[in-house]
């Protein structure tokens, strides 16, 4: 399964947020995004979920160009996203909202505990607090349960949306390690993140994003040694 | 002020309060609903309430022939209209509702407009929809037929307990137990919450927001629909401006009650309607707007959030 943008353009009103992006994910890679706030590294999400609607340009989800899809159904597609801020349903349980993962599935009954089992397994705190109200959650329980929640439809492409903002740094190896291993299981993922350092490390490749244009396209390990990038996005390279 | 009246008749008072409570909560529940999932008020509730007391009369006359001078029904016979008034009223409701959503705030919510501009669509929509029935009804009263014998079942301290009352407030908690069990066990209810909790979230879960807009609206016109036939089951008339004096009892109560939250706007509804009653009872029933008014008045003022304080968002519906 793979996921192409071609020459994608996005307006908030007048103004263009995206310039003209391709990417590319082949099937079985992290990809990450990086790039500085307002670099337009949400909106790319969003646009290929279909919240934002393109002005010109592709999306190929497995050769199919879904840039005029409506939103609710290309989540059936096997593409999943864990949005920006987590968007948990607070006054859902943790149970519930798992369920909300599955809304449009027709094997809904019948896959249902695998598939919360799966989850469980890879979150066990989510287990613990199945019947608390997602409100009631820490950050990093919520992060958990937002990407726990994406896995519920099986996607084949996961898109995950800063998933170690406003988390201790604990939490922060602990979520990139179950995205490590959620990749292993053959999911495709999609990552944007401002903790370049992490996302490098983990990923197989990386677009860097500047005011809506990709500036720089590579290997994730090649960059993590990018002078440029570290300087720019590690902290540590103009010593 | 007579206060002598409150005193001696206050159980009888009491029971009529909660008759007239568990009308305003159904309608109020409309208000909620639409509220929690569009942030809308959606000020063409009102006549969808009205038009549900029409379409009553319109089964009770026109599809079962009760006249206005007929004795009252019966047995079986009288089940029945009750029954086809019920449903003819709640799905003439229903249809209303759909219908003002899809005219009325659809293409609005699909071009961006503000919450103003829907705010004014909802109140020309209202406008409009009373002035037709001003014309259909020569801007008369209408009587509805007396479907059933009203007797009084027992007294209870110095209250008389009348049957047509009795039906309307078990009726009415029936269908307040079903919309809960819909909203918290179906798939369609839970979609219902979760879009009132966060849009796009939803939307990425593969809900059809249009679609849960649509059966939000079904749902609060359903409601607003039994609402109607039981208020022209106990008063026995409407108006095209039924709309309006309900409308805003009810609004309050889902205001009173914390809009969007569905627990709040029962508890809203059965809060005014006792409120009204035993205060009418002190001072006299013209007061009776006036005193929702207030009430309205003094919640804004002092909690705005209303007496539950939560929006639906933290509600454990």
């Amino acid at each position: 399964m793979r996921l192409e943008i071609k020459d994608l353009r996005v307006h908030y009103g007048k103004i263009e947020a995206i310039k003209g992006v391709s990417v590319v994910v082949n099937e079985g890679e992290i990809v990450t995004l990086i790039g500085a706030n307002g670099a337009g590294k949400t909106t790319m999400l969003k646009t290929i979920s279909g919240l934002r609607p393109v002005t010109s340009g592709q999306i190929l989800f497995n050769g199919e160009d879904i840039s005029k899809m409506p939103a609710f159904k290309r989540a059936d597609l096997g593409l999943s996203q864990a949005p920006e801020g987590r968007g948990i349903f607070v006054g859902m349980t943790v149970l519930e909202n798992l369920e909300m993962g599955k809304y449009n599935r027709k094997d809904r009954k019948k896959e249902m505990a695998e598939d919360l089992e799966k989850v469980y397994h890879l979150f066990p705190r989510l287990k613990e607090r199945a019947f608390q109200a997602g409100g009631t959650l820490s950050g990093g329980e919520q992060q958990m349960l937002a990407i726990g929640r994406a896995l519920m439809s099986r996607p084949k492409v996961l898109l995950l949306d800063e998933p170690s903002m406003g988390l201790a740094p604990l939490m922060i190896q602990n979520i990139f390690n179950i995205i490590t291993e959620i990749n292993k299981t053959g999911v495709t993922i999609l990552l944007v993140e401002q903790n370049a350092q992490q996302a490098l490390q983990r990923a197989h490749r990386a677009y860097v994003l500047e005011v809506g244009n990709v500036v720089k396209e590579a290997k994730a390990s090649d960059l993590l040694n990018d002078p440029a990038v570290r300087a720019a996005y590690l902290g540590t390279g103009a010593h | 002020m007579d206060f002598a009246l409150l005193r001696d008749a206050f159980w009888g008072l009491t029971f009529d309060g909660i008759a007239l409570g568990a009308i305003y909560a159904l309608i109020s529940l409309g208000y909620t609903l639409v509220y929690g999932v569009l942030r809308l008020i959606n000020f063409a509730h009102s006549e969808v309430f009205m038009i549900g007391t029409f379409a009553a009369l319109v089964a009770a006359s026109g599809i079962m022939g009760v006249k206005v001078e007929d004795d009252p029904r019966t047995g079986g016979s009288m089940i029945l209209t009750l029954l086809v008034c019920l449903l003819v009223a709640m799905l003439a409701s229903a249809i209303t509702a759909v219908l003002v959503e899809i005219v009325a705030y659809r293409r609005l919510r699909q071009r961006g407009a503000t919450k103003l501009a829907t705010l004014i669509s909802a109140i020309g929509v209202s406008i409009s929809l009373v002035e037709l029935f001003r014309i259909i009804t020569d801007s008369l009263p209408r009587e509805f037929p007396r479907i059933m014998e009203k007797t009084f079942l027992f007294s209870y301290a110095g209250a008389d307990i009348r049957n047509d009352k009795v039906i309307v407030i078990i009726a009415a908690g029936l269908m307040m137990f079903a919309l809960e069990r819909f909203i918290t066990k179906t798939r369609l209810g839970k979609g219902i919450r979760a879009v009132s909790m966060d849009e796009n979230t939803s939307t990425l879960m593969g809900v059809n927001i249009n679609r849960v807009i649509t059966v939000t609206f079904f749902a609060g016109g359903i409601m607003a629909g039994a609402a109607a036939f039981f208020y022209i089951l106990v008063y026995e008339n409407t108006s095209f401006k039924v709309g309006f004096f309900l409308g805003i009892s009810a609004f309050t109560a889902a205001v009173l009650g914390g809009i969007g939250n569905l627990k709040g706007a029962l508890f809203g509804g059965f809060a005014l309607g006792l409120m009204e009653t035993w205060t009418s009872a002190v001072f006299g029933t013209a007061w009776k707007a006036v005193i929702s008014f207030i009430i309205l008045v003094l919640v804004l003022l002092i909690k705005p959030t209303g007496l539950f304080g939560e929006s639906i968002q933290q509600a454990r519906v």
